[in-house]
């Protein structure tokens, strides 16, 4: 079967952030950007169902600016078979990114759809309910352990206070967490390879989708900063201090 | 302004962060509306009616409804929702899983997890890790949201009297379903409820030695027990005790930080807390830069001392 893997290009896990003295956004010039790590999460995990035997085909698709090629690239070295650039420089949502997914799958006939569970920039955690929903697909979130028998896939979800499992009918999409898997490197000659791999740069207009999104953006601010703390000497100190001084015990 | 909040349960008991979402709820204004998505849960909506500030509960009871699968509950709250101004629903897994589905069904843009209403069409909501706040304007005909429990207070369990009215609508998408469920016992309090936290990371060394440094201590301040990721990921605790950007976000009057460097994504999981306390031995942790009161120290002989001390 087929798999489809949307990716997306987001500043590096480990970078602090700085929002710009405009309060017009963050500050991303020159800023390390990488594959977001639930998406990467969601590429090794079609590549060992690839090796498993179950996915014959990767495709894998990214929405973003000229630049996000560098990501699909990434994920042609970690075993995707071809690439799909959405180009656009317009703040589309999470919304227009679902639509122009919903596009693609149209086009391609996937069985499995993978999506991260969330993009760790806009931390929304949509895209993935929201294709569902446009496809009348069923959703297996925040996947821990991925199962396809026949023409069902079993999933494994991460939910506040356990695990709980659903089984869903294929074509279905995937989100991943954490503890899917432990994604792998890339090695040097598969680099070099993926540099061959087909990637078809496309439009939003290409698959109907025009327009940005309906949530605008105000402004964006720091945080609010936290008094500087203390330095305590003792465990006695730090019970005096929790006692008396912030009264919370 | 009529609103939909979207109940947060397990057939039997209507979870407090439900009470969170009304407080949003009121700030945003108007007139609302509870609805109570499940299986036998008749009970839950008579709690729901008793909450402060609440006009109406919706109860759609129905098997299909059970398991809060998100492609039935999604296609009803689109079908409810669109006499609304406002949807809300928790940040929780379940939250999260059904509200983008159902915007999707009306065509509209969510906004996820806000923490402040600037006004009925403005919120404000952390970005990048927490690291910074966007506020931001829906020109959507119905505003779609999530909420932080955490950045809300609750309103009155008790004190209302809403009717409470049976909806027959039952929407079975028949493509999904529900296999079985691990829920992890715990006597302690709930992590994103609790007023104290106690959480350990990959500095206790062991699971055997997280639960012999840190139940005691979590004993005697009736604290809920949380983890970094680096704890879970080594198998020291399981994953939904993980605070942080990809687990829960708490904001208890007191967490304490035991073991935990301070990671970016683990920070965006607690440094709303009141007060934070950092034991670590390494004096440059990043978690001493966010600690209200931090001491460096082998954390096997400071927190039992600790517990002797309290």
């Amino acid at each position: 079967m087929k798999a489809l893997v949307a990716v997306k290009r987001v500043v590096d896990a480990n970078v602090k952030v700085r929002v710009k003295p405009d309060n017009s956004g963050v500050d991303l010039t020159n800023v390390k950007m990488s594959i977001n790590p639930f998406c990467e999460i969601a590429v090794e995990e079609a590549v060992r169902l690839k090796e498993k035997g179950t996915v014959s085909e990767i495709v894998v698709v990214s929405i973003g600016p000229k630049e996000a090629q560098e990501q699909i690239r990434s994920s042609m070295a970690l075993g995707a078979d071809r690439g799909i650039l959405v180009e656009t420089t317009d703040e589309i949502g999470a919304l227009e990114v679902a639509k122009i997914l919903k596009g693609i799958v149209e086009q391609e006939k996937p069985e499995l759809i993978l999506l991260g569970k969330q993009a760790i920039d806009d931390d929304s955690n949509q895209v993935g309910q929201m294709l569902g929903a446009l496809l009348g697909a069923g959703q297996g979130t925040f996947a821990s352990v991925v199962n396809v028998t026949g023409d069902k896939v079993q999933v494994t979800r991460e939910v506040d206070g356990g695990l709980q499992t659903v089984e869903l009918n294929l074509p279905a999409i995937i989100t991943t967490d954490l503890r899917l898997n432990e994604p792998r490197y890339a090695a040097l000659p598969n680099i070099m390879k993926a540099r061959k791999k087909p990637l078809d740069v496309k439009s939003p207009a290409d698959y109907g989708v025009s327009g940005t999104t309906k949530l605008k953006t105000v402004k964006v601010e720091p945080p609010a900063e936290r008094k500087a703390g203390v330095q305590v000497k003792s465990v006695d100190e730090l019970v005096e201090k929790l006692k008396n001084e912030a009264k919370v015990i | 302004m009529s609103i939909l909040v979207i109940a947060e349960h397990d057939n039997k008991t209507l979870n407090g962060a439900t009470l969170n979402v009304v407080a949003a709820a009121q700030k945003i204004g108007g007139d609302i509306t509870v609805l109570v998505a499940g299986s036998g849960a008749q009970a839950v909506a008579d709690q729901a009616a008793k909450v402060a500030g609440v006009s109406k509960v919706l109860l759609a009871d129905n098997a299909a409804y059970a398991h809060q699968l998100a492609e039935n509950v999604a296609a009803l709250v689109a079908d409810l929702g669109k006499g609304y101004s406002h949807i809300l629903a928790t940040t929780t897994t379940t939250g999260k899983n059904v509200l983008p589905r159902a915007a999707a069904l009306l065509d509209v843009s969510m906004i996820s997890d806000i923490i402040a209403v600037e006004s009925p069409k403005t919120f404000k909501r952390p970005i990048y890790a927490g690291n910074a706040i966007a506020t931001v304007q829906s020109d959507e005909a119905i505003v779609v949201a999530t909420v932080r429990g955490t950045a809300f207070d609750p309103v009155a369990a008790e004190g209302g009297s809403a009717a409470v009215e049976t909806v027959a609508d039952v929407q079975d998408a028949g493509i999904s379903k529900f296999i079985s469920e691990e829920i992890v016992k715990s006597e302690r309090p709930e992590l994103t409820a609790a007023r104290i936290v106690v959480s350990g990371g990959r500095g206790v060394g062991s699971g055997e030695n997280y639960h012999t440094v840190l139940d005691p201590l979590a004993d005697k301040l009736g604290a809920a027990q949380g983890a970094s990721r680096a704890a879970v990921d080594a198998g020291f605790v399981p994953n939904d005790m993980q605070v942080g950007q990809t687990g829960k976000i708490v904001a208890p009057d007191l967490y304490i930080a035991v073991g935990i460097s301070g990671a970016i994504q683990h920070l965006a999981g607690m440094k709303d807390s009141k007060v934070i306390v950092a034991i670590n031995k390494d004096e440059e942790a990043p978690i001493n830069a966010v600690a209200d009161y931090w001491l460096v120290g082998d954390l096997n002989t400071v927190v039992p001392e600790l517990v002797a001390k309290l």
